[in-house]
């Protein structure tokens, strides 16, 4: 009697599957419950790896809670590579279909927020863009160039308060979240990565720039969606967090 | 690649490496030779991981261990997960690499675990068949690392050790000898772990693992050990050690405490116990 490791596989994610014919104890009798040691070890593995992941999350749905939904999760979502630094991608959108979820609309982009810590942690490095690079270049000329990110800075828009949900669960004597739209740039400035919050039409700005727009064009586009937007502030937390790669100067 | 001079692992004692440790590490290593990390944990892009692992890797050996690449899978081994791992080792040039006698992987989910073999003739040529491709694309001799059996498998023809040192010398790779894994596997099967020893080609062992484990029962109220590396190394397995160095001479001897991490002292009294079980044995 062999036993393909589709058997083991299908067995080993149902719970409720027999074992399969021809997995024994040492005396020959069937292995039984010694199988479930295989079941745990994948559900607990990968169970603790969300939790890991999410620990926003965990606490705003509270342990037990995570954990059940991880174990839904898990089995709509197997990790596709060992990576286990990328595993959870689908967890916001998953999150998102959650019927019995919907009354906790925000949960989905406080996921998202929380993968895109991760990404950042783990992106390469890269010598940050200096500050007198900018001062010292021509301000016309500035205006016509173009800014580029470096790898761990990652821009997240999101109509819920993400930001103050973030803190508010991470730190303590932050104040209690109110409503309202959040966009978050997240730096990392030497290894810890820092969810900023963006003033009105930051967003914009990164996001234009990020499409390869001009810096002054970025600005046209930003004071457009918010007509108070200040770019001396919003380019003053993206060097303060070493969020800027190189400035490209437009060749004539 | 990093400019290292560590081209072997000592025969002394080392630990799997765990970030919370990273200063003391460095500042009081005590027994501690050299390291031990999970290769898929330092295959992302930089940030902090790979930079402790660069200054880690100026001052010791490093063995890269391998969890993902399921060289036991059915179907082939995964390009991009062996290009990654060609990536890491190329980079860091390590001391050592190695991986286990068992799958993770199927249909490209992994399973975050490591699942068992039969041990069959079907088997065994699969399995060198992967580890050729693995030296070939790594450039070098690995080791390969017996399991912890919570059940065997009925087609089976072979038994571990015989089937491990068929694997050695049909591929000229090394073995990693997990001695807590022996005596796992030895209580909850009813085999003799000292006769499994005796049976082991010790002359392929480049690395010994330790580590802890945790108990519970089958069916039957069989006593059923779960190897979790989340508690101390226990006597009985200590006791196998010296049983196994005796026989097999000074090697590199890894504790491994990959969950409940304890405090840097606990792991670094762990460590200190390996190296006055290697004081004992002569070369």
């Amino acid at each position: 009697m062999s036993v393909t490791q589709d058997q083991f596989r299908r067995a080993m994610l149902d719970p409720a599957a027999p074992v399969p014919d021809g997995l024994l104890d040492g005396a020959d009798r069937p292995a039984g419950r010694r199988f479930n040691v295989y079941r745990n070890n994948v559900a607990v593995s990968l169970t603790e790896a969300m939790r890991t992941g999410f620990p926003v999350i965990t606490r705003l749905l509270g342990q037990q809670n995570m954990d059940g939904l991880s174990g839904l999760f898990l089995r709509a979502h197997p990790p596709a590579s060992p990576l286990m630094m990328h595993y959870g991608a689908e967890f916001p959108a998953f999150l998102e279909g959650m019927e019995q979820l919907s009354h906790l609309p925000y949960l989905a982009d406080v996921a998202r927020l929380e993968l895109a810590l991760r990404r950042s942690y783990h992106a390469a490095d890269a010598a940050p863009l200096a500050p007198e690079a900018l001062g010292a270049a021509d301000p016309e000329a500035l205006m016509q160039s173009g800014l580029t990110l470096v790898p761990a800075a990652i821009l997240l828009r999101s109509p819920w308060p993400v930001h103050a949900i973030w803190r508010f669960n991470t730190e303590p004597g932050a104040p209690k979240p109110t409503s309202g739209a959040q966009d978050v740039l997240i730096t990392r400035p030497e290894f810890d990565p820092i969810p900023v919050l963006l003033p009105p039409g930051g967003a914009d700005w990164i996001a234009a720039l990020m499409d390869g727009h001009s810096i002054g064009d970025a600005h046209t586009r930003a004071q457009d969606a918010a007509a108070d937007f200040d770019l001396a502030t919003t380019l003053g937390l993206m060097l303060q967090g070493g969020a800027l790669r190189s400035l490209i100067t437009k060749k004539d | 690649m990093l400019d290292t001079t560590h081209d072997t692992l000592p025969a002394r004692a080392g630990v799997g490496y765990k970030p919370q440790h990273f200063s003391q590490i460095l500042d009081t290593p005590g027994a501690v030779r050299w390291l031990e990390i999970h290769a898929e944990n330092y295959m992302g892009d930089g940030g902090r991981p790979l930079a402790q692992l660069r200054h880690l890797a100026e001052r010791f050996p490093i063995s890269v261990h391998g969890v993902g690449l399921s060289i036991g899978g059915e179907t082939r081994l995964d390009p991009d997960h062996l290009a990654r791992l060609k990536t890491l080792v190329g980079w860091l040039n390590p001391a050592s690499f190695s991986e286990h006698l068992a799958w993770s992987t199927h249909d490209s989910h992994f399973f975050n675990d490591l699942l068992p073999l039969p041990y069959t003739d079907a088997t065994l040529t699969r399995v060198a068949d992967h580890i050729d491709e693995v030296q070939e694309v790594l450039g070098r001799r690995m080791l390969l690392e017996n399991p912890s059996s919570y059940l065997a498998f009925d087609e089976s023809t072979w038994s571990e050790p015989e089937f491990l040192a068929e694997i050695s010398r049909r591929t000229g790779c090394g073995l990693l000898l997990d001695v807590n894994n022996v005596f796992v596997s030895a209580t909850n099967l009813g085999f003799s772990p000292q006769g499994y020893m005796d049976a082991f080609a010790l002359d392929k062992v480049g690395e010994i693992h330790l580590g802890g484990h945790d108990e519970d029962t089958d069916d039957h109220g069989a006593p059923l050990l779960i190897d979790s590396h989340g508690r101390a190394v226990v006597d009985p397995v200590w006791a196998l050690l010296d049983h196994t160095l005796a026989k097999s001479g000074p090697k590199p001897v890894l504790v491994e405490w990959d969950t409940d991490v304890p405090d840097w002292p606990v792991l670094e009294a762990e460590a200190q116990r390996a190296a006055r079980a290697l004081s004992l044995v002569t070369a």
